[in-house]
């Protein structure tokens, strides 16, 4: 740990959130929403490649988690007008609970038979939402009454400082003897537990952190939106999109996750003169990178550093 | 009853590819709803753009979805395989994620050049019968006996041909098949023709039957996956099975309850199965 704090990586990282953090003197208030939307994003994608890359588990879900605290925090918040930060904090915790039934099914079965228990979690969480739209707004979505703050600089900061604190933790975490041990255990369950580690507390405590970020980080989107719909924090296609940022960004680094989630985010702006075919451009650069950089951005990066 | 047996007979027919792949070469197909919409939309276009008959439509439709699937092989799922910068045990979430991917960039070409509308394929038979005093659409019947047909044929091929027992050898002991000589990827080349054939057929009766948009590509692997786990992976049988019970739930579901609900009980079902018996209903492993 003492290690990172002289590396490459840590002056790295300093300087991009440095440079990050002065940009609202500079950019016009539509590249900071679009940001700040990036950022919210790339704690969903570390949070997702704590989950995957260190403890072993394919989580096709990641929304589930998101969705939950997102709906939680907007709920309590639209019915009883609870403050917003009451409402933020419930709905982590609501994916905190979320990510315990997540892990119930982790613990019994593994690979593919998870990743669709995730899936279908997902789907459950989508009908949810639709059957009692009374509660959810249903397929339109929920508004809600309040937000943080309108001032697009401040949300700005809120984002960049909560993904900041969130990698500068969830990256502490992986490197930590307790990362060591879910990496283990993701590889090898049955060594790891011979060599006399409690695998479940430690997968259960993954899957706890892993939901907690999700939720906290849903729930503040929602606040900057001012809106929980299913298109924007449960549908599917915004779970692929989290996995697609951190493979993409390179698995098993956390921090690449983030990269990865930001590099999506603008590139699909980037791409919006394209029209429909924004996507088809997008998945396919992300395709190749995995075919042919299977270890991401960030992956290439550290592995050049070693080598050299 | 009836439009319960059509619809369920399709989602066997599409889920019986899929567990098929995934029981010779252990790959987990995502783009499989695509490969269904891109026949569906072939023939589409084949009859109703370039007026070429219902049948040659049709057959255009499944050499489309065979193409893809040798595309889907070839660029994907291979590469992927014979990478030594990917370990083996993560080999599984590369397919998953590489499939996905590729079913998005087919899904968002389908978009792209014949819009998101619902697409509606000329039915080969046309009319209506009265069966017990129900209309149906002959179309309905017609989707039926060739679902059945098809998947007799297969069994067929895979119990009684060389070929065929090739392919289930493999499915069973992929390194026992290569220590007999056998190239394993001649039979996945053979698995992978059997399978995009497959789709072709459940995405053509697809788009005659209910009618196909960009919009169901997720959907559809959904359900194949989902019928798939049920039946439990690789077993083809148990996807017959599984495949008749969701079918049934879910049009019981939508003319007793609301259309609204119609995948709930399916899912709950699933989520059951899952708990009790994870391997599926008639899994091996």
């Amino acid at each position: 740990m003492s290690g990172f704090f002289t590396s490459r990586l840590f002056f790295v990282s300093l300087a991009l959130v440095v440079i990050a953090a002065i940009l609202p003197f500079y950019v016009s208030g539509y590249v900071l929403g679009l940001l700040t939307v990036a950022f919210y994003f790339g704690v969903f994608a570390m949070a997702w490649d704590l989950l995957f890359g260190f403890a072993g588990e394919v989580n096709f879900g990641p929304t589930f988690l998101i969705g939950v605290g997102a709906y939680t925090a907007g709920i309590l918040n639209n019915q009883f007008g609870w403050s917003v930060y009451l409402c933020i904090v419930l709905g982590a915790l609501a994916s905190v609970v979320a990510g315990l039934v997540l892990a119930l099914p982790a613990l019994r079965v593994r690979g593919p038979y998870f990743g669709l228990t995730t899936l279908v979690a997902v789907l459950m969480l989508q009908n949810f939402i639709v059957v009692f739209a009374d509660l959810t707004g249903g397929e339109i979505g929920l508004t809600i009454p309040d937000v943080i703050t309108i001032n697009a600089g401040a949300n700005y900061w809120i984002a960049l400082g909560f993904m900041t604190i969130s990698a500068a933790i969830l990256y502490g975490l992986s490197q930590s003897p307790i990362g060591l041990v879910l990496q283990a255990s993701g590889q090898d369950p049955v060594q790891a537990g011979a060599l006399g580690f409690n695998i479940v507390k430690h997968k259960l405590a993954a899957f706890i952190v892993s939901a907690f970020f999700s939720g906290l980080s849903g729930a503040l989107l929602v606040f900057y939106f001012g809106t929980a719909s299913v298109g924007t924090v449960v549908d599917v296609a915004v779970g692929v999109n989290v996995i697609v940022s951190a493979v993409l960004g390179g698995r098993r680094t956390v921090l690449g996750a983030a990269l990865g989630a930001i590099f999506l985010i603008v590139a699909g702006e980037f791409l919006r003169p394209t029209g429909e075919l924004a996507t088809f451009i997008v998945s396919a650069v992300a395709l190749l990178v995995v075919l042919f950089f299977p270890g991401g951005f960030l992956g290439a990066a550290l592995s050049r550093e070693a080598r050299s | 009853m009836i439009d319960g047996f059509a619809i369920s007979a399709l989602y066997a027919l599409g889920a019986t590819g899929f567990t098929l792949i995934f029981g010779v070469s252990g790959v987990l197909n995502l783009s499989h709803g695509a490969i269904m919409v891109a026949a569906a939309v072939a023939a589409w276009a084949a009859a109703s753009i370039l007026n070429v008959g219902t049948y040659a439509g049709a057959l255009i439709g499944v050499a489309v979805a065979l193409v893809t699937a040798f595309a889907t092989y070839f660029a994907v799922v291979k590469p992927i395989q014979d990478s030594r910068r990917i370990p083996n045990e993560e080999k599984e979430i590369f397919v998953l994620t590489g499939t996905l991917l590729w079913g998005i960039m087919i899904q968002e070409l389908i978009a792209y050049f014949f819009t998101n509308n619902a697409k509606t394929v000329l039915p080969i038979v046309e009319g209506v019968v009265d069966i017990l005093g129900v209309r149906t659409p002959k179309n309905e019947i017609f989707t039926a006996i060739v679902c059945c047909l098809v998947i007799a044929l297969l069994w067929l091929l895979v119990n009684r041909t060389r070929t065929g027992k090739a392919v289930l050898a493999a499915s069973m002991n992929p390194r026992g098949v290569t220590l007999l000589g056998l190239e394993l990827t001649n039979i996945f080349i053979v698995v992978w023709a059997i399978y995009g054939i497959l789709a072709g057929i459940a995405g053509v009766l697809l788009g005659m039957f209910l009618g196909v948009s960009s919009y169901s590509v997720g959907p559809l692997t959904a359900s194949a996956f989902s019928i798939v786990v049920l039946g439990g992976l690789g077993s083809v049988s148990g996807s017959l099975i599984a495949a008749f019970v969701v079918g049934y739930l879910e049009t019981i579901t939508a003319y007793l309850v609301s259309p609204a609900y119609r995948t709930i009980p399916a899912l709950l079902l699933l989520v059951v199965v899952m708990y009790i018996r994870p391997q599926g209903l008639l899994g091996r492993r």
